[in-house]
């Protein structure tokens, strides 16, 4: 039966659960004398806080206590750390600036909480909120990350609010490729702040057990045991142990939910210290101001290039805003998964990157759907596409010249990473011929008879997954390990229970997961059961961030799979009076070589369990085995993208016609969800590129804090999707897997805006590109003169 | 109120005065009830007869969900500078009927959520009279949905009226475009005819500029649709 579930599309085991309302979130958990808490947050970008005053507030209807930023200092809490140590150019540290639970002295930006109100209900909380005083006295704001280094200082041990002046690459060998080009493209570009959008917003219900003095925080989040770790070892509210951290169902997080906020802290923290169960949901509002954000760069790049098109060398300048502190993974996001990747699918000989992070009033920036890599390939292919219009080449032709190609892995970049495999000439072929590129013309000319504009871009992506060898990331600055655990438990009738620290919130690991362990097994996917999300159930793990829960996560528990092959061939030798060697495992049957007789997986389980007469120097009862896998290197992920869209010359309005995705993820357990997955992805790069965009005035106010303003792609903005994979397997992991959970939001962006500068002529774009913002005007400038 | 913006001590619901939704028609004037919903308007088969594009406008407010709570009467007293509503009471000479008096479309919208209607003032009902030929046309904002620019745009004995939502502070007609239409209902006749930006709204969608621009672009597809 073994491969029998592999590449299938077997319906996701959680959907039922979910579809007929049966899922449990954090705020469907019903604890007995629960209260609930309201924050109160700064009206302001940044301000002195004179003092609080909490009188009324305390003798409002049913509130319990108020808690402020001066308890928080009171009780000495550490404040919320960056767990990604990256150094300056001149070798210096990066400055890092104390990241409070809750304000004390000073807000840096709107909708900081600076004290927490507990009530009975949650309208009297809410009520009561209003009543805290607090003197705030407002600061000039710094606003635009592009001229944050010569404005205020927010940070006295931050001058010039410069977290780093990060590079990477050698400088020397990329100015002599400029200077000897025979063309240089240069193109300025902004990278547009996100908001993650999670369906369900953060959540966090605590309760403490006095007669245990354990705190159990259910909570909205990707890798709960980071969530422990960091509240325990840093903030120090409880000894590690006694905090146990359950993320159960979640909906949603693209990154946002990796990340430890001063919400969720608070109220373990705020639970244990009053001896009450509280529970806070953040409404849509707070998700706007709080959650981290994503992006946010502005760039200037240069690629040099000979006579006949070929890559000779590539500058890059970014500033990227981190906001007003540095998020968990904050610091890393604009450097190692940025910097890396900017050689993409090409042999461009000689890079240099330099990134200057700055600290602005703004909500923190961190990791969102593709973290640094939809920035990478972003910059990376829309110069490209403008370097092909310059020289009058078919970008198309001008990528295929530039690629790396197939007989030339391992590719080692200029940039550090070291691609294992890849076919991008496969992956760019398909993609034309399903997106009929060769008679896009054709079609171009049928538009403009209707008066229409019409226009076709690329996008070749490369991303870095499957984050990340332990060693590689520690040597680049981590403050952990990027390995993952897994545990294969055998139950005694031959079910088995599957234990990952890899977390699923919306990508179906209950399933594709089943379906691994099941197929290595030979068993019903019935019968096998993933836990997830508890750190007290499962050994520490690292939680689902960057494509990795597949190539890492699956292949713990593959090698954990392995061993229970192992030992359940020991078990079998045993009951049948051989040798171990004399044993084959053809899932699901134990058999002996040179005979007839074998043992079912469900003999050997139950075996394993109820034995009496096993040799116990040999063999020790039970059939559970754990694995900590720590992959040897990241995986690369690549794939060509293709827009077509048409434009209205009047207006300015863009339709997508059509979106094809060809991508290159490895071997593939599960295919329609890896196909969700990339329609999700493209869905957001969309987003980016035409929709989606935060915007801050110059007081640092958020014009952009509801959906009356902030544009979630709807479906009716949306194509269907031409979706295929070309795949190679990854040699990085037993699984051959490379992860499929950015990539659509990594490749499209670029894409979307390509196809729309080629039908308007005109570089000079910005995302989002609606019809309506400043871009889109362009768009609409454009098309009137083209016209 | 659930902005927390505004806390009123009580609350009426006029939803069950009975015929306070009703629609009726007499002497070629469509009668609507102040407490009819969009979703009762878009459905009505006199609406749809007596006047296609007030039906339509009525189906393309908000959502399902807002379509069958929300009501004429209020988006009306409401005035929200980029609601439906407005745009087809001005741009079809429409009467609003209140529990005191009967006041003309001009006189009722006064400015941003601001209208003729004293403070204890009930709007009963909307009268509209009978219009040759309408047609509604909205340029909806990208996130909200709302009409960043509407047109309605009427043409009844050869006199044309052009009334704009979205694109100002309160729903405004388009005199100039009414003037070279009424004399000459053609596309060309508007050529040369421009709406200043200078009292349109500006915003983080679009500039005072984009939206009379829009505002120009909708009016030549609505006089083309009614020259088909």
């Amino acid at each position: 039966m073994s491969g029998s579930l592999i590449g299938k599309s077997v319906l996701r085991k959680e959907d039922h659960r979910f579809v007929t309302g049966k899922g449990r979130y954090t705020d469907d958990v019903q604890l007995v004398g629960v209260t609930y808490a309201t924050f109160v947050r700064s009206p302001y970008a940044r301000a002195d806080i004179k003092s609080f005053d909490i009188s009324a507030a305390l003798a409002a209807p049913g509130v319990i206590t108020v808690l402020t930023g001066e308890d928080v200092t009171k009780d000495g809490l550490g404040g919320l750390p960056c767990g990604w140590m990256i150094h300056s150019k001149d070798g210096s540290e990066m400055r890092q600036p104390h990241h409070p639970v809750l304000a004390a002295d000073r807000v840096n930006y709107l909708g900081e909480p600076v004290a927490l109100v507990i009530a009975e209900s949650q309208l009297e909380a809410k009520n009561a909120a209003e009543m805290v005083m607090v003197d705030f006295e407002p600061l000039t704001a710094v606003v635009n990350p592009a001229t944050a280094s010569q404005a205020d200082t927010l940070y006295e041990a931050v001058p010039n609010n410069l977290c780093y002046e990060w590079e990477l690459g050698d400088e020397a060998a990329t100015d002599e490729g400029l200077a000897n080009a025979a063309h240089v493209t240069t193109l300025q570009l902004t990278n547009n702040r996100l908001i993650p959008n999670a369906i369900e917003p953060r959540a966090a219900l605590a309760e403490y057990n006095s007669g245990t003095d354990e705190i159990i925080l259910h909570t909205t989040s990707q890798n709960p045991h980071l969530a422990r770790l960091i509240m325990t070892a840093f903030v120090q509210i409880a000894p590690e142990h006694k905090l146990r951290v359950i993320a159960p169902d979640v909906g949603g997080g693209f990154g946002s939910k990796i990340f430890i906020y001063s919400e969720e802290t608070a109220l373990a923290w705020a639970a244990k210290k009053l001896g009450l169960t509280i529970k806070w949901t953040a409404e849509r509002s707070e998700s706007f101001l709080t959650d981290a954000h994503g992006r946010d760069h502005v760039s200037e790049a240069k690629l040099a290039l000979s006579a006949d098109g070929e890559f000779l060398a590539l500058k890059v300048k970014t500033i990227a805003n981190m906001g007003a502190y540095l998020s968990t993974f904050a610091s890393a996001v604009p450097t190692y998964l940025y910097g890396t990747l900017l050689a993409g699918q090409y042999r461009t000989p000689a890079i240099y990157v330099e990134v200057d992070s700055v600290f602005t009033n703004t909500a923190p920036v961190d990791a969102y759907r593709g973290a640094g890599r939809p920035e990478a390939t972003y910059l990376l292919e829309r110069i490209v596409e403008k370097a092909a219009a310059e020289m009058g080449l078919d970008p198309a032709e001008l990528r295929r010249r530039n690629f790396i190609s197939r007989d030339q892995f391992p590719y080692q970049t200029p940039v550090a990473l070291e691609y294992d495999t890849g076919d991008y000439e496969a992956s760019l072929h398909k993609a034309l011929e399903m997106a009929d590129y060769d008679t896009f013309s054709a079609r171009q000319t049928e538009a403009a008879a209707r008066g229409k504009l019409r226009g076709i871009g690329l996008s070749c992506y490369i991303e870095a997954c499957g984050l990340a060898p332990s060693q590689v990331a520690g040597a680049l600055g981590a403050g952990v390990g990027l390995w993952e655990s897994g545990e294969v438990r055998v139950n005694p009738t031959g079910s088995v229970t599957v234990l990952t620290g890899s977390h699923s919130h919306g990508q179906g690991h209950e399933t594709t997961f089943a379906q691994l362990v099941a197929d290595r097994l030979g068993l019903p996917i019935e019968d096998v059961e993933v836990v997830h999300g508890d750190t007290g159930k499962l050994d520490f793990g690292l939680g689902t961030y960057g494509s990795r829960s597949l190539a890492v996560g699956g292949s713990a528990l593959s090698v954990a799979a392995d061993k229970v092959v192992e030992k359940g061939r020991k078990i079998a030798a045993h009951l049948l009076r051989t040798d171990v060697d004399n044993i084959d495992f053809e899932a699901p049957v134990f058999k002996m070589i040179d005979s007839n007789e074998s043992k079912t997986f469900q003999e050997i389980a139950f075996a394993a369990y109820v034995n009496h007469d096993y040799p116990s120097d040999e063999l020790e009862p039970g059939l559970a085995e754990k694995a900590f896998y720590d992959p040897l290197n990241f995986t690369y992920p690549a794939g060509s993208h293709i827009c077509e869209v048409e434009i209205d010359p009047d207006t300015g309005v863009v339709e997508i016609i059509q979106f094809v995705a060809v991508d290159d993820f490895g071997t593939i357990i599960n295919p329609m969800i890896v196909e969700g997955q990339v329609h999700g992805g493209i869905a957001q790069g969309i987003g980016q590129a035409m929709f989606e965009n935060v915007v801050y005035d110059d007081a640092g106010q958020q014009l952009s804090a509801s959906y009356m303003d902030y544009t979630m792609p709807r479906a009716d903005d949306l194509p269907n999707y031409s979706v295929h994979h070309a795949s190679t397997t990854c040699p990085g992991n037993p699984l051959g897997m490379k992860g499929c959970g950015e990539a659509g939001a990594i490749g499209s962006p670029p894409a979307v805006i390509n196809a729309i500068t080629d039908a308007i002529g005109n570089n000079n774009l910005s995302m989002p590109a609606t019809s309506c913002s400043e871009s889109g005007r362009a768009v609409q400038a454009s098309a009137s003169n083209a016209n | 109120m659930k902005q927390r913006l505004s806390a009123p001590s009580d609350v009426i619901d006029l939803a069950k005065i009975p015929g306070l939704d009703a629609i009726t028609q007499a002497d070629d004037v469509l009668q609507i009830g102040a407490m009819a919903t969009h979703a009762k308007v878009t459905a009505s088969s006199l609406v749809q007869e007596h006047c296609a594009a007030l039906a339509s406008l009525a189906g393309g407010i908000g959502d399902r969900q807002v379509r069958n709570r929300g009501t004429i009467g209020g988006s009306l007293a409401n005035n929200d500078p980029a609601a439906d509503y407005p745009a087809a009471v001005l741009g079809l000479n429409a009467e609003i009927v209140t529990d005191r008096r009967t006041i003309t479309a001009e006189a009722f919208f006064k400015a941003m959520f601001e209208t003729a209607l004293e403070p204890d003032e009930i709007i009963q009902a909307v009268h509209f009279p009978q219009v040759e030929q309408a047609v509604y046309l909205k340029f909806p904002n990208p996130a909200s949905r709302y009409a960043m620019v509407g047109v309605m745009l009427t043409r009844t004995a050869g006199e044309v009226r052009v009334a704009i939502t979205g694109a100002a502070a309160s729903v405004f007609r388009a005199a100039a475009f009414e003037e070279a239409l009424t004399s000459d209902f053609r596309i060309s006749a508007i050529d040369a005819v421009t709406l200043s930006a200078e009292t349109l709204n500006a915003d983080m969608h679009a500039s005072a500029e984009y939206r009379a621009h829009l505002c120009k672009v909708l009016i030549k597809r609505g006089v083309e649709a009614l020259s088909a």
